[in-house]
């Protein structure tokens, strides 16, 4: 540990960059799970049996140990490889589950009586899922891709493990050189960038949600 | 027949769904003709919000026909039923992510009005109900006390200026003073108006005071209908639930 501060100081230009790297993983996985989980969480909402299909997979998605998962994707063709497409595409099925299941949560967890007026006075159901649930159910929404950032920013140091680069590398570098240093260059911006993430979504969360 | 009848229910029974064995509604009859004010009387869970369902074809009856300016509820294209019918609910119902004035233009804007109109008649409402627009118009609903969403709630039902409105116990959740008062108000906006009511309460009190017809309804049956000065007099063991109720406040009849 004596040895840590020098360190940091004699690879800060490698660290940056791994954080760089890391962070671009971390927000086009995430890009991809919204745009994939919140339309389809707007499918499913109100059709109860392609909701517990839906949230079945993603469930069981979620259960495959990351590492593994990595793995798995290697040797598919277009999505799999050894390589930055193959994380991404790893990373996105983790943060699916959460994003998709509070879309649901928070577009169905609405007043009934703010549905049944929304009904009554004549909207279609497109109009009360774009004009009504989305911006009432947003909050919640949003937490799920909190949830999801912070998960993703954990896994995805598992992806230098497939040559995919970010803050796992100096990890994987130090626990096989058994080395402090390095697993603290890849844990501790790790930890603040997931940190970082919790207060940035969770400030923005509070600022959406309608009381 | 002298009078049109606005709203007509013949022998309409409804349960919640085809295998349920319970009805909610039995064959439950009743006009009402235009411009005038019916009041549903009953206590909780005697049918009441589902015959208003029934009318602006949020249900279909599972027998007998509700019809609405002549057509049944289901030749009406629902869409254009309801934005032809005014619905206030207890607590407004009003969306708590819009300003009073989204809220209110809400209908308009479905209908597409050009924005000056909109607004313009937002205002208009907005005055009609009591209610400063300058001051109101863009607070949001958790800013105004419950009076004053009610207000808003009759705003938003009036904004399209649908001949017929639905209430739902509209008044139900307020003080005694703020109910008195905006009974007064509603009752004389509805004359001058001439919508075609249907309101629902379990407030005796209130039913006599805004109805031009009281109808009773017990289990999903009606039980008596009449005039409010004749209501009083019914010997229906049901009536005289009513009536006690309103002894037993102290209130002389």
């Amino acid at each position: 540990m004596t040895g840590f501060w020098p360190f940091l100081l004699e690879h800060r230009g490698e660290i940056l960059s791994h954080t760089l790297e890391h962070t671009e993983l971390v927000l086009i996985a995430m890009f991809f799970a919204i745009l994939i989980g919140v339309p389809l969480g707007m499918v499913i909402v109100r059709r109860a049996a392609l909701r517990v299909i839906a949230l079945g997979i993603a469930g069981v998605l979620q259960t495959i140990p990351s590492l593994a998962l990595f793995g798995f994707l290697i040797p598919i063709p277009f999505i799999g490889g050894i390589g930055t497409r193959t994380a991404i595409v790893a990373l996105t099925v983790y943060a699916l589950l959460p994003i998709l299941r509070n879309t649901c949560v928070g577009l169905a967890e609405i007043d009934p009586a703010i549905l049944e007026s929304a009904e009554a006075m004549g909207m279609t159901q497109r109009q009360i899922l774009f004009r009504v649930r989305l911006p009432l159910g947003l909050a919640v929404i949003l937490a799920g891709v909190r949830t999801a950032t912070i998960i993703t920013i954990g896994v995805a140091t598992i992806a230098a493990a497939i040559g995919a680069g970010g803050l796992g590398t100096f990890i994987f570098r130090g626990v096989a050189l058994v080395n402090d240093s390095l697993l603290l260059a890849g844990a501790i911006p790790a930890a603040l960038l997931a940190i970082g993430a919790d207060l940035l979504l969770g400030r923005l969360e509070r600022r959406l949600r309608v009381s | 027949m002298a009078v049109e009848n606005t709203i007509e229910v013949r022998g309409a029974s409804w349960r919640a769904t085809p295998e349920s064995s319970k009805e909610i509604l039995v064959n439950v009859s009743l006009a009402v003709p235009k411009g005038r004010t019916l009041v549903l009387l009953g206590r909780s869970g005697s049918g009441k919000t589902s015959l208003l369902k029934l009318i602006n074809g949020m249900q279909w009856p599972t027998s007998g026909e509700v019809r609405v300016e002549g057509r049944t509820t289901r030749e009406w294209e629902a869409i254009r039923l309801r934005r032809h019918i005014g619905y206030v609910i207890q607590e407004a119902g009003l969306f708590p992510h819009f300003t009073v004035a989204e809220n209110v233009g809400l209908v308009p804007k479905l209908e597409n009005w050009p924005a000056a109109k909109l607004t313009a008649r937002v205002e208009e409402m907005l005055r009609l109900v009591g209610l400063d627009a300058r001051e109101f118009a863009h607070r949001r609903p958790r800013e105004l006390s419950g009076g004053q969403r009610q207000r808003v709630g009759v705003a938003r039902a009036l904004a399209a200026d649908p001949p017929i409105l639905l209430m739902d116990e509209p008044f139900g959740a307020l003080d005694p003073v703020t109910r008195t008062e905006l009974q007064r108000e509603f009752r004389a906006l509805a004359q001058r108006l001439e919508k075609t009511i249907v309101f629902v309460t379990h407030d005796l009190r209130e039913a006599l005071f805004l109805a031009s017809d009281i109808v009773l309804l017990e289990k999903g049956r009606v039980v008596a209908s009449a005039k409010p000065e004749e209501f009083l007099r019914l010997q229906h063991p049901g009536v005289l639930a009513f009536t006690a109720s309103l002894e037993l406040n102290g209130a002389p009849a």
